[in-house]
């Protein structure tokens, strides 16, 4: 049987002045018809530049240097852009990360779809209307006819994806290649769209190539698994054997740093002083103004939570849910439209702006993108010292204590001189867990803090915020999407949905015996949920 | 222990690659050749500004009806200060009253740069703190806003006959003339900018350790507005340069006997069939200066914005 693809000691390099001489270096990969091979590296391993190459989609700037690429045994490296293009979409189809960009904004679905048939076919009007409605049909649309003359913006995020698919698959070409096609997606709809795929793949037999950062989405769809690390694909076999009996010392690190979904568990201190209580929290979006009409949006609405010293309660949901909604209005970075905050005994979610500023320092933040949480233009440590100063520590104190402060989060004392970018993106949030930690604050809120890091980084991190709060016996308010990562660092729990707390308790209770339909529907949608990453068998 | 060194490395590899990379920015601009072009032109009328004197001109001003309509190049017996007789060669002629034509020019690219130069900078200076303020500030902004929509309705040329015949011509009153509606420009860029910046997490970050509004505005959001800023300073630098032109050919501008590029081609134009050159020399240097500064400020935009400069 021949490969539907081929790569043969694949090399592309990267420009002069980049961290390495090739993005990728001798990469031999097989995809045979009907497998999905998944292809899981950290950012930067090179896994999206393989998928450029085999589409002819590479930035000027990276060159194929060596190897083969075979498409049906047709080396891709030799055909001029006229034969790519006839490839595109009949032989071999690409579906991308981000949905929302990945669509015309200003063509409704039908006509995006249409546009592969006028090019590659020549159909008349009416079958390729039928064709349409039919591959929507197949990617489970309801009521293709009027998805058909819909633009968008006007479908949900796992439905454009639905429209992705369709466009790929609508002339069933051999080989699909899926670039992180579920990652900006919810949980919820990365299971639907993840079972589509597979079904869609069985169904006509094509070969797939998935490229995932994600091992739950791995050990959901692959049939065969190959890591890469920095351009070198380092270890490669069939799914199962790989994540229980990973040889390669790179895979087995990255498999045991996915944290697992048993709650870690925790004593708590029932008699401990209570950090942070709100009562009735509510945010409404939307009062409408002279202009509009009031359309009132319930980001947050009568939520109710508590937090005592030392302890760490999460909020999980989707998209939406509300989550950072009331992580930002207990930080009063925006204000409550209802309801009251305590913090110890004072109240401060009514507070006005000029009293509030003497409790700002109790509540610190970190926020989910570390690229963007600091300041490019300002060392780290004049970050690091800003907030202390404000309070009136003095310049030569406030670096002492940002030296300290280095020091717990494990980075070097001699860099507060350093300009962000010379940072990786787990130092950053490091950083800025320093900032945040300069303050002395009473609750420390991380949202989703590290859920834009790779996953041997963001086991890092979790590890250093676990030891942070065992020493300062600090209050943390843990906002994720990722059910993982809240059973590995909370005692309690609160999950979130349409602005509401639907459920609320210990995290072993909640993850054991759900007690809402929601939680069921998550906890049932968490990729890769009846595995144990990391409890390896002997090889 | 291991974390640590591994930790250690990793701020090596980082550092050398941002220092590559920083030093990339420099050199960057600095090769950019539409940067290099600009800047060499744009240095060069000034030094021909602050040099005029030394440059063989005679007194710009100084009427001489002998030597009236000469062609270029065309050598003459002038009177000299000690009333002798000396041959002088006129380069570029002379206009309807006998003055020298290259004197003038020289002289008045004093004018012209200092009113581009004036401008940008006076303008910027109002905008950028109205911007801040205006993007940073919610409640002033719809205020402040429709206030800058109404001086975006004030033609320059207009407001410059106004004021002309209020305070009298002069190079205060032009420049306050292009000043005025060049304001809102700035500040509906600089207003962009910080409505982008003001949602980065690191503003947030700034607001939650308690620092005040005036130092998240110093510190944290006017660093970033400079470099589109330096960009459009050199295209309002440019169109300030043209407007002052057109305003004193239209003889609402300086006072005629103040040599500008715009006044001689203004004096120049009755004779413009017969005597070309005395539009063609000023208009020359007016075209070359400010196709200089555009070209300064493309290569500006693209070497300071290297994503920007790799779409156009």
């Amino acid at each position: 049987m021949r490969a539907v693809l081929e790569l043969r000691n694949l090399a592309i390099a990267l420009p002069r002045g980049g961290d390495r001489r090739h993005a990728v270096e001798s990469v031999n990969l097989k995809v045979d018809p009907g497998e999905i091979v998944c292809l899981v590296g950290e950012s930067g391993s090179g896994k999206s530049v393989i998928a450029q190459a085999v589409m002819g989609l590479l930035p000027p700037a990276l060159k194929v240097t060596a190897g083969e690429i075979l498409l049906d045994g047709e080396d891709l490296r030799l055909v001029d852009e006229a034969r790519l293009r006839d490839l595109r979409c009949t032989r071999m189809s690409m579906i991308f990360q981000e949905p929302m960009t990945a669509l015309n904004p200003v063509m409704t679905c039908g006509d995006q779809i249409d546009e592969v048939l006028r090019t590659h076919t020549r159909l008349d009007a009416p079958t390729r209307k039928q064709k349409i409605v039919a591959m929507l049909e197949r990617v489970r649309m309801p009521d293709p006819e009027r998805l058909y003359a819909s633009y968008p913006h006007q479908l949900s995020g796992g439905q454009r994806q639905r429209i992705m698919i369709a466009m790929a698959l609508i002339l069933e070409p051999a080989l699909l290649i899926a670039d992180e096609p579920t990652t900006a997606l919810d949980v919820t709809t990365q299971a639907q769209i993840l079972e589509l795929i597979r079904d869609l793949q069985r169904e006509r037999g094509m070969g797939v190539l998935f490229i995932t950062h994600d091992f739950g989405v791995v050990s959901e769809i692959a049939d065969r698994v190959a890591v890469l690390r920095l351009g070198d694909l380092v270890e490669m076999g069939p799914t199962e054997g790989l994540l229980r009996r990973p040889t390669h010392p790179y895979s087995r690190m990255l498999i045991a740093s996915v944290p697992s979904m048993v709650p870690k568990h925790r004593d708590r201190d029932a008699a401990a002083q209570i950090v942070l209580r709100t009562e009735k929290l509510s945010k409404i979006y939307g009062g409408g103004s002279f202009f509009q009409k009031a359309r009132p949006v319930h980001a947050a609405d009568n939520v109710e939570i508590e937090i005592r010293r030392g302890e760490a309660l999460g909020i999980v949901g989707e998209s939406g849910s509300g989550k950072s909604t009331v992580a930002r209005c207990i930080a009063r970075l925006i204000d409550p439209t209802g309801g009251k905050v305590f913090l110890g005994p004072d109240e401060v979610g009514t507070l006005a702006s000029r009293l509030l500023r003497k409790h700002r320092r109790r509540i610190q933040i970190v926020f989910q993108d570390p690229y963007r949480s600091l300041n490019p233009r300002r060392t780290v440590g004049d970050s690091v010292i800003e907030g202390p100063m404000n309070y009136g520590l003095g310049r030569e104190a406030a670096l002492a204590r940002a030296r300290d402060l280095f020091n717990l989060v494990r980075l070097d004392v001699n860099s507060l001189d350093r300009y962000p970018h010379q940072f990786s993106g787990g130092q950053r949030q490091r950083i800025c867990i320093a900032r945040a930690l300069a303050m002395e604050p009473e609750l420390l809120i991380a949202d989703e803090a590290v859920s834009a890091l790779d996953v041997s980084v963001q086991a890092q991190v979790l590890n250093l915020l676990d030891d942070i709060r065992e020493k300062l016996k600090l209050a943390m308010l843990f906002i994720t999407h990722d059910l993982r990562v809240a059973a590995q660092v909370c005692e309690t729990i609160a999950v979130m949905q349409k602005g509401k707390v639907v459920e609320y308790g210990p995290v072993a209770q909640v993850f054991s015996n759900p007690a809402h339909a929601y939680t069921r529907e998550l906890l049932a949608a968490a990729p890769g949920k009846g595995w144990d990453f990391g409890h390896f068998e002997a090889a | 222990m291991t974390a640590r060194v591994e930790d250690q490395v990793e701020i090596d590899v980082a550092a050398t690659a941002a220092a590559a990379r920083k030093q990339g920015l420099l050199s960057r601009v600095a090769k950019n050749q539409s940067v290099a072009i600009g800047a060499v032109i744009v240095a060069l009328m000034m030094l021909i500004g602050l040099a005029a004197p030394l440059l063989g001109t005679v007194d710009p001003k100084a009427i001489n009806p002998v030597v009236r309509n000469v062609k270029p190049g065309i050598e003459r017996n002038v009177m000299q200060a000690s009333g002798e007789m000396a041959p002088r060669k006129f380069w570029m002629g002379t206009d309807s009253l006998g003055r020298d034509i290259y004197s003038r020019v020289l002289y008045g690219a004093r004018v012209s740069l200092i009113v581009g130069i004036a401008v940008a900078v006076i303008s910027i200076a109002i905008g950028l703190t109205i911007g801040l303020v205006s993007g940073y500030i919610r409640w002033l902004d719809g205020i402040v806003m429709r206030f800058m929509d109404g001086m975006m309705a004030i033609p320059a040329i207009l407001l410059a006959i106004g004021l002309v015949s209020l305070w009298g011509a002069g190079l205060v009153t032009v420049i306050f003339a292009i000043v005025v509606p060049e304001i809102p420009r700035v500040v509906r860029l600089v207003r962009s900018v910080v409505l982008s910046i003001r949602e980065e997490p690191y503003v947030e970050a700034a607001i939650s350790v308690g620092t005040s509004t005036p130092l998240i505005l110093i510190r944290h959001i006017l660093p970033n507005t400079l470099a589109p800023l330096i960009v459009q300073g050199t295209f309002i630098c440019a169109s300030a340069m043209l407007v002052e032109a057109i305003l004193s050919f239209l003889g609402i501008g300086i006072p005629p006997d103040v040599p500008t590029w715009g006044n001689i081609m203004a004096e120049g134009r009755s004779y413009f069939r017969i005597h070309p050159h005395m539009i063609m020399f000023p208009g020359l240097f007016l075209a070359v200066t400010v196709l200089a500064v555009n070209i300064l400020g493309d290569g500006l935009r693209d070497s300071l914005d290297p994503r920007l400069g790799k779409r156009i």
